[in-house]
């Protein structure tokens, strides 16, 4: 592919285009358009029907919840994790308590374990099917959108019976869940899966075996193995292009040791492995396919005991008060690898420092090899392709006064270096992170 | 029940048109924004109402706002309110466009939308149910009755 393209020269994408186009036309789209759920700014080169370049400008939805999180307690924490996005609404805290409880020691129950998991896995379903259905939408394909969120809305309610909220569960808690699944409620929800499973075929035939489909997706939007490799490609986006790179298969956490989860690529279909936008179908009807039947395992070999650690709320608050350190938490959210990195200090409810690495950050770079040479009408479904979160994204943005400013890499390492001397002369000399000079 | 009366009091009301809404997510966290597209979905489709999804706010009745406004968002909300023809109706749906939420106090958030444009009907929750958002909408219904009428200015 055409590296140099890729590469910023130091400046926006005018220069770029200008270099490597000059007769392109500029087509904006976005912040605020018909076709993205959410703010972003994309500015497309266009010759003829052909994209040439492209540029991406993030930013619309950043609120600062990192910052917002250095003020409030570790518990209130959760809350505000939860909200970094609606729809991954479970990932984010699961990756957070991971973290924490590597910080602060905590053991955290087995029964617990597969709760997590059931959880995390029957938001993949929802994740899934409401990506398919807006997979479908941006293909003009409307009767298909509303079918697939019609068949979204059982999942909706098995979780809310599970937790209570049909969005934003509020069910991990540090060392363990807020809530128990009793055995009342397990034909329920084999009863929801043995429905899904049904219409599993449905699905193989709407999608993948619909010839205006195929037309639509096939071979539109590649990424190579070697590009999503080099770019960092995760989750859906990084299988379908054949890479075999799963968190719950390469670092097993929670319940997935048990459970032998195997990374999910088209070749797991019979198919050859292209990288398209199609292929990304195929991955996340698999993973739908996986996800039922990792939920009826937990189901089976759940074992009974305590749901938490820390039955009172006080006892932990305590606990998590004198707790030093620092922790990694990681999850295979629908869309990819999340990563929370949080450093505790004895006597303070809030973190010295939380830091968020979304999925879609991850998946923003293939975006550029996807969208050359593309048609200007396959604009939506490739943008669509890596499921976008742009509200889990949204990552620096600087306004001194009225003036903005863009921050380069360098100038990003620079900061941050800069803020990792702050922290280390704030928190103990023993943590390796913090020594000093 | 809630279906039931909004066909009444469209049926009822002066309100001839079909009910064009407008969404608009000012940097809310996607919760609300799947919920209202749940509501536009077969189970409670309220598509057989007229309402519909419009993508231009130059054809839209009512403003659906979703999330606490970000300060890259702000002249844009702004600028997309002058953009609605009157008459219109605001909804601002979710704890986090009503109050702001869990996103009070940070750098980058202006608070909430009505700190930037003037909202007629505040739907809470996190994220509301999609049963609640129908129900901030007949509220809207009513609302714009009365500005047909000239009742309110």
């Amino acid at each position: 592919m055409k590296k140099a393209k890729l590469e910023p020269e130091g400046m926006a994408g005018e220069k770029r285009a200008g270099k490597t186009c000059p007769a392109c036309f500029e087509v904006p789209i976005g912040p605020i358009h018909p076709a993205l759920k959410e703010g972003i700014r994309f500015t497309f080169w266009v010759e003829g029907e052909r994209i040439r370049a492209v540029d991406i400008r993030p930013g619309f939805m950043h609120r600062g919840i990192e910052f917002m999180g250095t003020k409030r307690n570790l518990v209130q924490l959760i809350y505000l994790a939860e909200r970094i996005c609606g729809i991954c609404s479970v990932s984010h805290p699961l990756a957070l308590v991971q973290a924490v409880e590597q910080a602060a020691g905590i053991e955290v129950p087995p029964r617990a374990q597969y709760i997590r998991v059931i959880i995390g896995e029957l938001e993949r379903i929802h994740s899934h099917l409401l990506w398919a259905g807006v997979a479908a939408h941006e293909l003009g394909f409307d009767t298909l959108l509303h079918y697939v969120w019609k068949v979204r809305e059982p999942v909706l309610d098995l979780l809310e019976d599970v937790t209570g909220n049909r969005i934003n569960y509020a069910i991990p808690i540090y060392g363990g869940v807020r809530r128990d699944i009793p055995p009342e409620k397990y034909p329920k929800l084999k009863d929801a899966l043995r429905y899904y499973r049904s219409l599993v075929d449905d699905f193989v035939s709407f999608f993948l075996r619909d010839p205006s489909i195929e037309a639509r997706t096939r071979g539109v939007g590649p990424l190579s193995p070697e590009e999503a490799d080099s770019l960092c490609a995760v989750g859906p986006t990084a299988r379908a292009s054949g890479l075999r790179k799963d968190l719950r298969q390469d670092w097993p956490y929670f319940a997935y040791p048990d459970l032998e989860v195997k990374a999910l690529t088209p070749e797991d279909m019979g198919l050859e492995v292209r990288g398209d936008v199609y292929d990304r179908i195929v991955v996340r009807l698999l993973e739908v396919v996986q996800s039922i039947e990792l939920i009826e395992r937990c189901l089976e070999e759940m074992p009974e005991g305590e749901i938490t650690s820390f039955p009172k709320v006080a006892a932990l608050m305590a606990h998590l008060k004198k707790a030093e350190g620092e922790g990694i938490g990681r999850h295979e959210a629908p869309r990819g690898e999340v990563i929370h990195y949080i450093r505790l200090e004895a006597d303070r409810e809030a973190p010295v420092v939380w830091k968020v690495k979304a999925p879609t950050y991850s998946n923003f770079m293939p975006w550029f090899p996807m969208f050359e040479d593309q048609e200007i009408a396959d604009i939506p479904i490739v943008a669509a392709s890596i499921d976008p979160c742009i509200c889990c994204m949204e990552r620096v943005h600087i306004v001194r006064g009225d003036r903005e400013e863009v921050i380069w890499k360098e100038e990003l390492l620079r900061l941050s270096w800069e803020k990792t001397k702050r922290v280390a002369s704030r928190v103990a000399p023993h943590a390796s992170l913090g020594r000093k000079g | 029940m809630k279906h039931a009366e909004l066909l009444e009091r469209l049926k009822l009301s002066g309100f001839k048109r079909a009910l064009w809404v407008y969404h608009l997510n000012t940097g809310g966290c996607n919760g609300c924004d799947i919920e209202i597209l749940a509501a536009l979905t077969p189970r409670y489709d309220v598509e057989r109402f007229g309402i519909k999804l419009v993508g231009s706010p130059r054809h839209a009745d009512v403003l659906l706002v979703t999330g606490t406004v970000t300060r890259p968002m702000y002249e844009r909300v702004k600028r997309i309110y002058a953009q609605t023809p009157d008459p219109k109706v605001v909804i601002a749906i979710g704890g986090c466009a009503s109050t702001s939420g869990v996103f009070y106090d940070s750098y980058n958030v202006m608070g909430p939308v009505d700190n930037v444009i003037p909202v007629d009907v505040y739907v809470p929750g996190c994220p509301p149910r999609p049963e609640a958002i129908i129900d901030g909408v007949v509220k809207a219904v009513v609302k714009l009755e009365r500005l047909l009428e000239g009742k309110e200015g």
